[in-house]
C-alpha cells in the first residue's frame, strides 16, 4: 500500500466512525442540545435499535430485511423514547440531576433486561450479499485501498437522515416550534405552542435515530447488552465540542472526533488513541468554552 | 473407577439429588460439601454457567456410583457474577461458612487472582479449569488449564514448521493478552521469525478499522489473537469486509472454542484456526462417554469445549486423590493429586505433575463450517506444564511447598 492509499483509507475510516458517531450524537444533540436534559439511556436507544433490528432480519427476509429492519428500529426507539418521556422526562425537566440518575437508571434496567432477553453474548445481524463487497484499488496511487460498501452504507444513511433532520427543522410547521421553544419557551407557550407536545416530538425523534444508529452499527458488529455503553461517552463529547443546539456543529465535531481518532490510531495503539482525543477536546473547550457553534437561547442560562 | 453412566442412572441419580437437598442437615454425616465457584449471571456467564454443568455432571457420575470414601458428594454453587471482587467474597463464604473442603471454579485471570489471597489464607485449595498466561504458581492452586507451553507455543511451532514467519499479534487489553504476547515475541525472535505488529484493543472494542490497515501494511503471514469476547465479532466482520479471507491470511484465535464460535456465527470463523487441549471431535472411548452424558443431561443440541472438560474433570481427579489420601484435607489430598498415575480422560492421557499443573497434549485445529474442528497438528504425548517460560521469564521456577 503506498502512502497515498494509506491515508486515503484513514480518512475512510474516519469518515466511517465519524457517522455512526453522528447519527448517535444527533439524538443527543436535540434532547441535550434543545432541551437540556441529560439522557443517560441515550447508548441504550443505540441497543435497543440494534436489537429490535435483529429481530426484524429474523422475521423479514429477502431484498426488504435491511429497509424492515431500519424502520423497526427506528419506530422502535422512538415509541420507547416517548415512553420514557412521558413516564419520567416530563416530570423533571429543570431538575437536570434528577434526570441524570433516573435516566441512569433506566439505562441500567435496559441493559438487564437485554441480557434476560437475549443473553449476556452479542447477537448477530447479518449484512445482505449485496453488502458484503467493496470497492478496492488495484492499480494507480490508490493501489491497495478497500472501502467496504457496508461502510459506505453507513455513511449515505446518515447523511440521509442529515439532510431530513434538517429539513425537518428548518422547513415543517413542527420544526418552527421546535424553534421557537428553543428560543423563548414560555413566549412559544403564551402564542399557543403546545410545548409539552414539542418536547415528546423531539425527545422521540432523537431516541428514534439513536435506534437508527443502532441499526447501522449491528452491520459491522455485534449487538451487546452493554453495546450503548461504549459510545455514549463519545456522543455527549461530539455535543459539547459541536455547541449545544447546533446539528451543524455536531456534525462537524463528529467528523473531527472520527478523522482525528483513525488518524491517531495509525500511530499509536487504540487506548493511546483516545487519550489523545480527550486531551485534545479538552485544550478544545478552554478555547471555545460553547463549542464549534453556539445558537443562542433565552432558554438556556447564559455561562 | 466407573464413569460410564446411562440415562436411567442419572434420572435416579437426580431424584436422589432432590431428596439429598431437601434433608441437608440429617444427611451431615454421609455427605461432604465441595463449592462450584462460576459466573452465572454478568459479561462471562455464557462460558462459566456451562463449565458449572460439566462439573456438576461429574458430581453426579461419582455419587452414582457410591461417592467418595463412602460419603456423597453436595455442591453448593455460588455465582461470582463475572466480577473479581464477589469471588473473593464468596470463596471466602464458601470456605468459612458452608465449610466445603474445596473449590471448583473460576475463569478469568482477574477472577483468579482475587481467588488467591483467600485460599492461601484459609489453606484451602481451588480447582481452576481454564487456559492461562502463567506466571503463577500457588500451592493452593490446582491448574488444570492449559500453560503458555500447552497452548500457545505449540501453536506458534506449528505456524512456523509451514513457513508462516511473519506474526501480526493482536489482543484484548489486559492481563492474559500481554502476557502471551510478550511470550510470544521471545519465542518468534529466537525461532528466526518476525513480529509485524502488536496491536491492542479495549475489552469490548467494537472498531477495528485502523488495526486492520495496520495488518494491511504489515503483510503478515500469520495473525495470532487473543481478542476476548464479543470483539472478536467485530474483527471477523470487518475483517472479511476489508476483503481479506482467511485463505489469504489465517488467523490463530487462542480465546474461541466450539462455543464462542457457536454463538458468533459458525461461517465468520470457518477456515481459522484455533489452539487448545480438547476438541469436541477428537475421537476416544472417553470423550465419546463424557459427550454422551452431557447430552442426555442437557440437550443434545449442546456444544462442549476446553474449559468444560476441564470442569470435569478436575472432579474426578479430586475424588480419586481423595481416595489416595484418604481424607479429605486440602493439604492431603493435593499431594496425593501429584501422585496418582496417568489416567484416561476425555482429552487423552492426563495426569497432575509436580508443580500442581496438568500433563496435557497440545492440539491446533482448523473450524469447519459447522463450527466444529478438525485437528490438523497434535504434539507428540502429553506435555509437561511450564507456568514460567524460561525466555520471557528467567531464573523463576514453581516450587510448590
Amino acid at each position: 500500500m503506498g502512502h497515498v492509499a494509506i491515508i486515503a483509507g484513514q480518512i475512510f475510516n474516519g469518515f466511517s466512525v465519524g457517522s455512526i458517531l453522528l447519527l448517535i450524537a444527533l439524538g443527543l444533540a436535540l434532547s441535550f442540545g434543545l432541551m437540556n436534559v441529560i439522557n443517560m439511556a441515550h447508548g441504550e436507544m443505540l441497543m435497543v435499535g440494534g436489537y429490535l433490528s435483529y429481530l426484524a432480519c429474523k422475521f423479514v427476509h429477502g431484498p426488504m430485511s435491511l429497509l424492515a429492519a431500519f424502520l423497526f428500529a427506528f419506530v422502535g426507539a422512538a415509541l420507547l423514547g416517548a415512553l420514557l418521556e412521558v413516564t419520567i422526562i416530563r416530570w423533571l425537566y429543570g431538575r437536570p440531576l434528577d434526570t441524570l440518575l433516573a435516566t441512569w437508571g433506566v439505562s441500567l434496567m435496559l441493559q438487564q433486561g437485554a441480557r434476560t432477553l437475549f443473553g449476556p453474548i452479542g447477537v448477530e445481524v447479518v449484512a445482505p450479499a449485496w453488502l458484503s463487497g467493496a470497492v478496492s484499488f488495484d492499480t494507480g496511487v490508490l493501489a491497495g485501498l478497500s472501502m467496504p460498501y457496508v461502510r459506505i452504507f453507513i455513511i449515505s444513511v446518515t447523511m440521509v437522515v442529515l439532510v431530513l433532520l434538517t429539513l425537518f427543522i428548518s422547513r415543517t410547521r413542527w420544526g418552527l416550534y421546535l424553534r421557537a421553544v428553543h428560543q423563548d419557551r414560555e413566549m412559544a407557550q403564551a402564542l399557543g405552542v403546545n410545548t409539552k407536545l414539542v418536547d415528546l416530538l423531539v425527545f422521540s425523534v432523537g431516541t428514534g435515530v439513536a435506534g437508527l444508529a443502532g441499526a447501522a452499527l449491528a452491520l459491522i458488529a455485534p449487538v451487546t447488552p452493554t453495546v450503548g455503553q461504549n459510545y455514549i461517552v463519545y456522543a455527549f463529547l461530539v455535543v459539547i465540542v459541536g455547541g449545544l443546539g447546533s446539528l451543524f456543529g455536531t456534525t462537524l465535531a463528529a467528523l473531527f472526533v472520527g478523522l482525528i481518532s483513525s488518524a491517531v490510531q495509525m500511530f499509536t495503539s487504540v487506548s493511546l488513541a483516545d487519550v489523545f482525543l480527550l486531551v485534545m477536546v479538552i485544550v478544545f473547550i478552554q478555547f471555545r468554552p460553547r463549542g464549534i457553534i453556539f445558537a443562542r437561547s433565552r432558554n438556556m442560562k447564559e455561562a | 473407577m466407573h464413569l460410564m453412566s446411562n440415562r436411567l442412572k442419572q434420572l435416579a441419580l437426580a431424584g436422589f439429588g432432590a431428596v439429598l437437598l431437601s434433608v441437608p442437615c440429617s444427611a451431615q454425616d454421609n455427605t461432604v460439601k465441595v463449592g462450584v465457584l462460576h459466573s452465572l449471571s454478568g459479561t462471562m456467564a455464557i462460558s462459566e454457567d456451562t463449565v458449572k454443568n460439566s462439573t456438576l455432571l461429574a458430581i453426579d457420575q461419582i455419587n452414582a456410583s457410591g461417592g467418595v470414601l463412602g460419603k456423597k458428594i453436595v455442591p453448593v454453587i455460588e455465582d461470582g457474577s463475572s466480577d473479581p471482587a464477589i469471588f473473593s467474597q464468596k470463596a471466602q463464604k464458601l470456605i468459612q461458612e458452608d465449610k466445603v473442603v474445596t473449590v471448583f471454579g473460576g475463569w478469568t485471570s482477574a477472577s483468579r487472582k482475587a481467588m488467591l489471597p483467600v485460599f492461601e489464607r484459609f489453606h484451602s485449595l481451588l480447582w481452576y479449569p481454564v487456559q492461562f498466561e502463567g506466571n503463577e504458581c500457588s500451592s493452593n492452586i490446582m491448574y488444570s488449564g492449559a500453560q503458555p507451553n500447552q497452548q500457545i507455543l505449540p501453536a506458534l511451532d506449528y505456524a512456523m514448521q509451514n513457513g508462516k514467519k511473519k506474526v501480526f499479534l493482536l489482543g484484548s487489553d489486559y492481563v492474559f493478552p500481554r502476557t502471551a504476547n510478550l511470550i510470544l515475541k521471545k519465542h518468534i525472535l529466537k525461532d528466526g521469525g518476525v513480529v509485524s505488529g502488536e496491536e491492542y484493543v479495549p475489552l469490548g472494542g467494537t472498531d477495528f478499522s485502523a488495526i486492520i490497515t495496520k495488518i494491511k501494511i504489515a503483510k503478515p503471514d500469520v495473525v495470532f489473537s487473543t481478542v476476548n469476547g464479543d470483539s472478536n465479532v467485530s474483527f471477523f466482520k470487518q475483517l472479511a469486509a476489508a476483503g481479506i479471507s482467511q485463505q489469504q491470511l489465517p488467523i490463530v484465535s487462542f480465546s474461541i472454542a466450539e462455543q464462542e464460535a457457536k454463538a458468533m456465527g459458525t461461517s465468520l470463523v470457518a477456515g481459522g484456526f484455533t489452539a487448545w487441549n480438547y476438541f469436541q471431535s477428537l475421537k476416544n472411548p472417553k470423550n465419546a462417554a463424557f459427550i454422551a452424558a452431557y447430552k442426555a443431561k442437557y440437550g443434545s443440541d449442546a456444544v462442549l469445549d476446553d474449559p468444560m472438560v476441564h470442569g470435569y474433570i478436575d472432579v474426578l481427579i479430586w475424588a480419586a486423590a481423595v481416595k489416595k489420601a484418604g481424607s479429605f484435607d486440602p493439604n492431603a489430598v493435593r499431594k496425593a493429586a501429584t501422585q496418582l498415575a496417568s489416567m484416561p480422560s476425555p482429552l487423552g492421557d492426563i495426569k497432575f505433575a509436580e508443580n500442581q499443573s496438568l500433563y496435557q497434549t497440545a492440539y491446533v485445529g482448523q473450524f469447519l463450517p459447522d463450527g466444529q474442528v478438525k485437528v490438523v497438528w497434535q504434539s507428540k504425548g502429553a506435555l509437561h506444564p511450564d507456568p514460567y517460560d524460561a525466555l520471557a521469564f528467567p531464573g523463576k521456577t514453581c516450587v510448590v511447598k
